[in-house]
């Protein structure tokens, strides 16, 4: 990997709100969309010749569509409530990267064309002509925002800058300026069921892998299954879970958990994927025909409960939109909601008593808990508001002894974003995602030193990806990003595995010696 | 002059009602095709009801943000509420509402006067903050700070007559109770009175047009009116409900 083009910011102890520097960011966009890329979604393939006609007509059907770009496009008084509150902003200093000024690239346009005293009072309002460069303009800015919501739960009125940035990037879609990154995966969900392009045969080796190495590890045949018609539960997981670390380490511990549970559980090959990029992308259509996916392979298998594993704009997508877009789900069993998410499973499967844990195998670590923001801010987890905060907390906490958070203003409903979500976990929008990362590495960086806290968990492929690609930038080291559920796997004692045919005790003993767990081999 | 005022006042009335309508009216039929509380949010209508009142009321979300602009805030706001309320005596006789209604309105009168001086403070405190934070600088435009200046200067010139130049407020309200029947009486010729109300219809004449419309937009903001219930109860827009019957058919 080519080392930085750009300077990464020093960690101090506080995160200072910058004085703004104009356009510092404005060079940085991301890699534009292969005309194949668009067609495949439904997208021109090029930037089209009455883009201009084009683009304003797009806004004014999105606002008929949309109550939220309606309202909050009208409803901002420019309080600055929102100014400092952008991780991209903190990490960049770039005005535009505040989220009242990035919505205003947008709001200028339809003042300027949509509202009377745009039209006739330009200058007042600040209403601006559309030319071709507010086009590239747009298409800079709405890919630094990684759509976490972190501005609406600051602002008055609720504008969440996210749905902004889903509209412009519809818009931009529309007239053929789409990004390279999100509408070629979403393409190779549509043609090979997963954003990696992992092909069924594929996935059904790593599985078999997996089964061998939990049986290596424990002595236990714990199944990996896939495509297995009347499984009880289907597990929708982000394709990352099949072959990246930490992800994979997620996977297994999903399938412990299973297995001790005592339930029948199966992946699908056709959806093989809970992320779902049309969200990012604002289209409700994309988004919708990546959905169903689901539907049918739950139809297809005949299922009776869907189950997502860690991954957060997919856990938005599954808990707030998948009824919308692809339900109803009367088909599956009532007395389960629809989707669940792993974590509320293992958290009911704990309470009930049903997992033997050994919290020592995880004494190796000191753990802290990264709320990924889709999650935090876009969802919820078990009954009550909060959930979603807690029951992840609740499990670590079940499984590991040793657990700290990091500062409050960091977490929970005010998390910061990894920086790379939102359709920017790409290598060409780097700058902005270590950039983008400050805010949580300094508050990482505080609980290491002063609560000598060594690893972070969470339940986010993107977040998993973003911190192991960032965590080195900022002098830390990969590894110290791990999945919920591998804490989970850690600690399970599944049922019949004999002391001596695991390697959690081994590493236990190994870390109250300082040294590192061998690999254990049978 | 008289009939100019009355004749700018029922135009600028006019304007409010039928423009901001116009606005709800728009804002209403405008589907929410997916569910987007920011959350923690509440699985309850009542919930619902609960987190817009803290939120109209108490500033909510700006309180979690920046204090000294919830300080302004809220201290031109709640003054603006109590000014409004101490002025309905200019336009409603109190034998015209049931006596249980006017009652409050009446209890709050004497903070009306100071409530006033708490306004201007928090316009001034607004103003200065948007000129000195960079941020705040950036993203403001000629507007944003007329608007200030309209509403310090409604609040200044009433204040004025209050407390400089005092109006007969007598002759003033039988200006404006004679409105609802066309048939109003001379206007005092003060210039911090003509000042005052010229500056309240240009307000009330821009309102549906302009920022203001947060009013009734905080009311329609999707991230805060929604009910946190996606998996119990399935929410579909009527757009989005034609493309299922599409695939169907």
């Amino acid at each position: 990997m080519a080392k930085a083009k750009f300077d990464v910011p020093e960690l101090k102890e506080e995160v200072d709100v910058p004085a703004i520097q104009e356009g510092v960011m404005a060079h940085l966009a991301p890699f534009v969309a292969a005309k194949d890329h668009q067609t495949d979604l439904n997208f021109p393939p090029e930037l089209v010749d009455d883009w201009h006609q084009k683009t304003l007509e797009k806004m004014d059907d999105l606002r008929k569509r949309y109550r939220s770009f309606q309202v909050f496009l009208d409803s901002c008084v420019k309080c600055g409530s929102c100014t400092d509150k952008c991780h991209y902003f903190l990490g960049t200093a770039d005005p535009k990267n505040m989220p009242v000024a990035r919505q205003d690239l947008l709001r200028k346009v339809y003042r300027r064309y949509f509202t009377f005293a745009g039209k006739y009072f330009p200058k007042l309002v600040g209403a601006k002509d559309l030319t071709r460069e507010t086009l590239d303009e747009w298409y800079s800015y709405y890919h630094q925002c990684s759509q976490c919501r972190r501005c609406s739960v600051f602002c008055p009125y609720g504008i969440d800058t996210a749905e902004i940035s889903m509209a412009a990037r519809e818009i931009l879609d529309s007239v053929g300026y789409g990004q390279k990154y999100c509408n070629e995966i979403i393409a190779k969900v549509f043609k090979i069921g997963n954003n990696l392009g992992l092909p069924g045969p594929a996935l059904a080796d790593t599985l078999e892998g997996l089964e061998d190495d939990v049986f290596d590890e424990t002595g236990i045949e714990v199944k990996y299954p896939m495509d297995q018609k009347g499984a009880e539960i289907l597990l929708i997981t982000p394709s990352a879970d099949f072959f990246a670390e930490p992800h994979v380490d997620g996977l297994i511990g999903y399938g412990k958990v299973f297995h001790e549970a005592g339930v029948s559980w199966t992946l699908s090959s056709y959806a093989s994927e809970a992320a779902n990029f049309g969200m990012f992308i604002g289209s409700y259509e994309n988004m919708r025909r990546v959905s169903r996916r689901i539907r049918k392979a739950a139809l297809d298998l005949g299922v009776k409960r869907i189950v997502f594993g860690e991954c957060g704009h997919a856990w938005r997508v599954a808990y707030s939109f998948l009824n919308t877009l692809a339900g109803p789900f009367d088909f599956l069993d009532p007395d389960y909601p629809v989707p669940q998410h792993i974590l509320e499973f293992t958290w009911d499967q704990i309470q009930k008593g049903n997992l033997k844990l050994d919290k020592s195998a995880n004494d190796d670590m000191t753990l802290t808990f990264h709320d990924s923001c889709n999650v935090a801010r876009a969802t919820r987890m078990g009954d009550r508001p909060g959930g979603q905060l807690e029951i992840p907390r609740n499990v670590i906490k079940a499984v590991c002894n040793n657990y700290v958070d990091m500062d409050k203003d960091t977490i929970g409903e005010k998390t910061f974003c990894c920086g790379g979500g939102g359709g920017l976990l790409t290598d060409d929008l780097m700058e902005i995602r270590v950039k983008g990362a400050l805010p949580r590495m300094t508050a990482l960086k505080n609980v290491m030193e002063e609560e000598g806290v060594t690893h972070m968990a969470a339940i986010c492929a993107i977040c998993k990806s973003q911190f192991t690609k960032v965590l080195p930038y900022y002098g830390m080291d990969m590894d110290q990003i791990v999945s919920v559920h591998q804490l989970v796997s850690n600690a399970i004692v599944l049922t019949g595995q004999k002391p001596g045919d695991d390697g959690e005790e081994a590493a236990a003993e190994e870390a109250a010696t300082g040294e590192a767990a061998p690999e254990v081999e049978v | 002059m008289s009939l100019f005022f009355a004749l700018l006042y029922i135009v600028a009335a006019l304007i409010l009602v039928v423009g901001l309508a116009r606005k709800i009216i728009q804002y209403a039929r405008t589907p929410a095709p997916l569910k987007i509380p920011t959350t923690p949010a509440p699985v309850t209508g009542a919930g619902v009801v609960m987190r817009l009142f803290r939120e109209v009321v108490f500033f909510e979300s700006l309180f979690k943000s920046t204090k000294w602009t919830w300080i302004f805030g809220w201290m031109f706001h709640i003054g603006l509420l109590l000014v409004l309320l101490r002025h309905l005596r200019y336009f409603i006789d109190p034998s015209w509402i049931p006596a249980w209604l006017w009652l409050p309105i009446e209890l709050v009168q004497p903070f009306g006067v100071y409530a006033g001086f708490a306004m201007v403070a928090g316009l001034t405190g607004l103003f200065l903050r948007r000129i000195f934070v960079d941020r705040v600088r950036y993203i403001s435009s000629p507007s944003d700070y007329l608007w200030l200046l309209l509403l310090g200067f409604i609040g200044f010139s009433g204040l004025t007559m209050k407390f400089v130049a005092r109006t007969d407020v007598v002759m003033v309200k039988q200006f404006f109770t004679g409105l609802w029947t066309l048939d109003w009486g001379p206007l005092p010729a003060d210039l911090p009175l003509i000042v005052h109300l010229s500056l309240v219809a240009i307000l009330m004449i821009l309102f549906p047009f302009s920022k203001l419309l947060h009013v009734p937009g905080v009311f329609f903001s999707p991230t805060r009116n929604q009910v946190d219930n996606p998996r119990e109860k399935r929410h579909v827009a009527p757009w989005a409900r034609a493309l299922d019957e599409q695939e169907q058919n």
